[in-house]
């Protein structure tokens, strides 16, 4: 017996050492190495260095990395719809008072923006004020996103007080919005709310370096960022970024490929993920993700027989989703079959409630039996259509193409009209000569609440040239409502209404994200966003 | 001493006199210009594929077949299939319509409206020709691709924009090179006589002196077809040009032929093959005539 006790006891400390080992290799392993310079690739140009007013990632990729946000999604778990975390502010994110219409943040102390300035709660209240409220002339592309906040202020130097007018759940998610840069209140005040168009000054992990134009951008580790490292040390862990221009994917693809650049954050479509992959073998790790971008065919409801539902419907019914998701999704960055709600979320459609939608049946054959029949019901013999697509392969070409086929089973003649991207854009917002645009709701944080505004009429990214109040008010309800359950219940309202009754937008398919990157990339998640996660201040390289 | 009646006199002289027949004459073309006659066969070849396109291939060159995307060529699909599973070989077939078509009728345009102007300006001479030169000198200052480039830019896309692109700078081209030739015509006596009897301007400049530069309006003609189907190639491949799903080949080598490059060489390889042979074919062709019809490299 005492054999068998003392050949146990060894077997448990050798166990137990085995086990130690073993564990102490494995964060040996995960324990994140210092130094280095991340390359990574930009696939657009830099419009202006001002977030607040951009709505592209060209903006975010290269200078997020130089500013902080009051909070941010969580960087170890940007999947999560719901998880955030507190990066100017001190603790966690703070639970709402005062019936859920309050928010209170305590700023950390100790922060300072590049120019030397200490970062005080006066900073933070400054750039809502910017964001929230701009004065006349000075673009905020997502304002509409507070319009439930009430007053901003700060009672002393590291408080925040946000007072809503009403509860909501839309709020944090869009506080944390990664456009939300914080810039400095003395700047504001001194120079004036254009001047971070052309300059930057922030508090991230990186100190702005240099940009050229077109070329590159460049950053160097901040030795006083606030955030620790799983080393016990200040992150970030990289010595520097260089953010390298390169519009052209295949050129994307060449430089990851031959290592003149580590990553490229936006997305890579399935073929050059297969490509790298069989190139490289283990030397590239791929991300993958449902991408928080919805791609349209919106119809000009002021171009004669758009303005007619059952057109627009018949149209809808086309458009075969299901066989488009599985044979699209090998060409292109795009997969899933969805309604307004990024697909994932709880709010989103089940499948269920998706095929009651008109165009989702899975039934290909009798959906397009429908649309003929509504044509004619709508007295068209043949239709014409002028189809505007943006000039970008990926996803707008490869889809437009597959609409046009699709469009030309039920007797639609679309011709393709592809534009460079400003003359897309005036197109749409000024000229307005068009049949029927390609058209894109990309978000970051996902929100639903906020997100689905793109399909309201009286929205500034509505596209559609339509008024449609009966949508407008199931929004104002959705909005209001503080309880999930009946929120979702409106949400289903509103989406038949929008995408199906009235159909005036045609919901093509959810965005997919694939993004290989060099395996000695460490501590990067994937993100349902390409602008999300970007502060790169737990970026290492294991080299 | 052999002699020969009147009849049979005016019967050898009718002999020596006759014009040889068209198959002799194209025997002796092939025999002479061996490259341009194989050039010219590139070309009835590719008049026959865009005109009989509809008998040569069964499958549609637009529509889609997603279930045999990017298939490799087999005995189904000669030359395989694209990203959207149309048949490569039935897009080439009707992509030589649209190469065709807007080859013909911008090389056509641009050197026909480049005749009349340049005769016009060698005509009227004085400060006229002088002004139209230097408006010349500054479309000829751009390259073909770039004057092309930004006219696509402001006008847009499209077949009929494309077209228009294409004609603006080969009208300079044609208009330098005719009006060259039309000034030594100006010189000839016949057209003072046209004058002294009272013709007016435009009679004399199209039946007087346009017929007289046919021979440098022949071979810009033809010089500028292989040019202007490799510019629409080359706008139609910058997403400047055709757009889908318009067979053309420029915009065959676009987009999936870059993505599957490696995967499916078959989509920029074929439509490649397709632009070379057709811009070689139109250059040698068009070589041999000029060859043929300028005087002094006749004589050689």
């Amino acid at each position: 017996m005492k054999v068998i006790f003392s050949k146990l006891a060894v077997a448990t400390v050798v166990g137990a050492g085995l086990a130690l080992a073993a564990g102490g290799v494995a964060n040996a392993a995960e324990m994140p190495k210092r130094g280095g310079i991340l390359t990574y690739l930009n696939p657009a140009e830099i419009p202006s260095y001002d977030a607040h007013r951009e709505t592209t990632f060209g903006v975010v990729h290269p200078l997020g990395p130089m500013y902080s946000l009051l909070i941010r999604v969580n960087p170890d778990n940007p999947q999560s719809a719901t998880d955030f975390t507190c990066d100017l502010c001190e603790g966690k994110v703070p639970s709402p008072t005062d019936g859920g219409k309050t928010f209170t943040f305590k700023i950390r102390k100790g922060i300072k923006f590049q120019s030397g300035a200490p970062l005080t709660a006066h900073d933070i209240v400054a750039t809502y004020k910017k964001i929230m409220w701009p004065p006349d002339g000075i673009p905020s592309s997502r304002k509409a996103f507070y319009r439930m906040v009430d007053t901003l202020t700060a009672p002393d130097d590291f408080t925040v007080v946000f007072k809503l007018k009403w509860p909501s759940g839309a709020f944090i998610p869009a506080l944390a919005a990664p456009f939300n840069w914080i810039y400095s209140k003395a700047d504001l005040d001194k120079h004036g709310l254009n001047w971070h168009t052309k300059n930057v000054n922030g508090t991230g992990p990186f100190l702005f370096v240099q940009d050229q134009q077109g070329s590159f951008t460049e950053g160097k580790r901040n030795p006083n960022y606030h955030h620790m490292g799983l080393d016990g040390k200040p992150q970030p862990y990289l010595d520097g970024i260089k953010a390298i221009v390169a519009t052209k994917l295949a050129v994307r693809v060449q430089a990851i490929r031959g290592d003149r650049a580590a990553i490229e954050f936006r997305g890579f479509p399935p073929a050059h993920r297969d490509e790298l992959v069989k190139a490289l073998g283990k030397d590239i790790t791929v991300q993958e993700s449902d991408w928080n971008c919805a791609l349209f065919f919106t119809p000009n409801h002021e171009s004669k027989p758009f303005d007619d539902a059952r057109v627009r419907r018949a149209l809808t019914l086309t458009l075969d989703r299901w066989s488009g998701s599985q044979y699209l999704s090998k060409i292109a960055i795009v997969k899933t079959v969805g309604g307004v709600v990024f697909p994932n979320h709880p709010f989103a459609a089940t499948k269920a409630e998706l095929t009651k939608l008109a165009g989702y049946g899975e039934d290909a054959k009798a959906n397009l039996a429908e649309a003929k029949r509504l044509l004619k019901e709508a007295g068209i013999s043949t239709l014409k259509v002028n189809f505007v697509n943006r000039g970008v392969d990926q996803p707008y070409k490869v889809v437009g193409t597959w609409g046009i086929d699709q469009w030309k089973k039920a007797g639609i003649d679309a011709t393709q009209q592809v534009l460079p991207t400003p003359a897309f854009y005036d197109t749409l917002r000024k000229t307005k000569k068009f049949d029927i645009a390609i058209d894109f709701n990309c978000q970051s944080v996902i929100n639903p609440i906020a997100d689905i505004t793109k399909f309201l009429g009286t929205s500034g990214a509505n596209n559609g040239n339509y008024k449609d109040q009966p949508l407008e008010d199931i929004y104002a309800k959705i909005e209001k409502s503080g309880d999930e359950t009946e929120q979702r219940k409106l949400i289903r309202d509103y989406e038949k209404r929008a995408l199906s009754d009235e159909a005036h937008m045609l919901l093509t398919l959810w965005w997919y994200k694939i993004n290989p990157h060099r395996s000695y990339v460490k501590g990067w998640k994937i993100a349902p966003s390409h602008y999300l996660n970007q502060q790169l201040d737990n970026i290492w390289l294991d080299k | 001493m052999v002699t020969l009646s009147e009849a049979q006199v005016e019967a050898k002289f009718e002999q020596l006199a006759a014009k040889p027949t068209l198959s002799k004459r194209l025997w002796e073309f092939c025999r002479k210009q061996p490259l341009g006659a194989a050039g010219a066969a590139v070309v009835l070849v590719m008049i026959f594929m865009a005109v009989f396109a509809d008998y040569i291939t069964h499958f549609d060159p637009v529509k889609n077949d997603l279930a045999n995307m990017l298939t490799a060529p087999d005995e189904t699909y000669i030359l395989g299939t694209d990203q959207f599973g149309r048949d490569a070989f039935t897009r080439i077939v009707y992509g030589a319509r649209t190469a065709l078509l807007v080859g013909f009728v911008s090389a056509f345009a641009g050197a026909t409206i480049g005749l009349v102007l340049g005769v016009a300006s060698a005509y009227f001479g004085g400060r006229f020709d002088l002004l139209f030169q230097r408006v010349m000198d500054v479309v000829m200052a751009f390259p073909l691709i770039i004057l092309a480039l930004a006219v696509v830019a402001t006008l847009g896309t499209g077949v009929q924009n494309v077209i228009v692109a294409i004609t603006i700078p080969f009208i300079a081209r044609s208009a330098r090179v005719v009006r060259s030739n039309a000034l030594a015509i100006r010189e000839i006596p016949y057209i003072d006589a046209a004058r002294a009897l009272g013709y007016s301007h435009t009679r004399i400049i199209l039946r007087h002196m346009a017929p007289n530069v046919m021979a440098p309006y022949l071979i810009i003609l033809t010089a500028s077809l292989g040019q202007a189907i490799l510019l629409e190639a080359a706008l139609s491949y910058l997403g400047l040009g055709v757009q889908e799903p318009i067979p053309s080949w420029g915009l065959m080598l676009q987009g999936g032929a870059e993505e599957f490059a490696e995967t499916a060489p078959w989509i920029a390889i074929w439509p490649g093959v397709a632009i070379s042979l057709a811009v070689f074919g139109f250059n040698l062709f068009g070589d041999a005539l000029r060859d043929i019809l300028d005087p002094k490299l006749r004589a050689r």
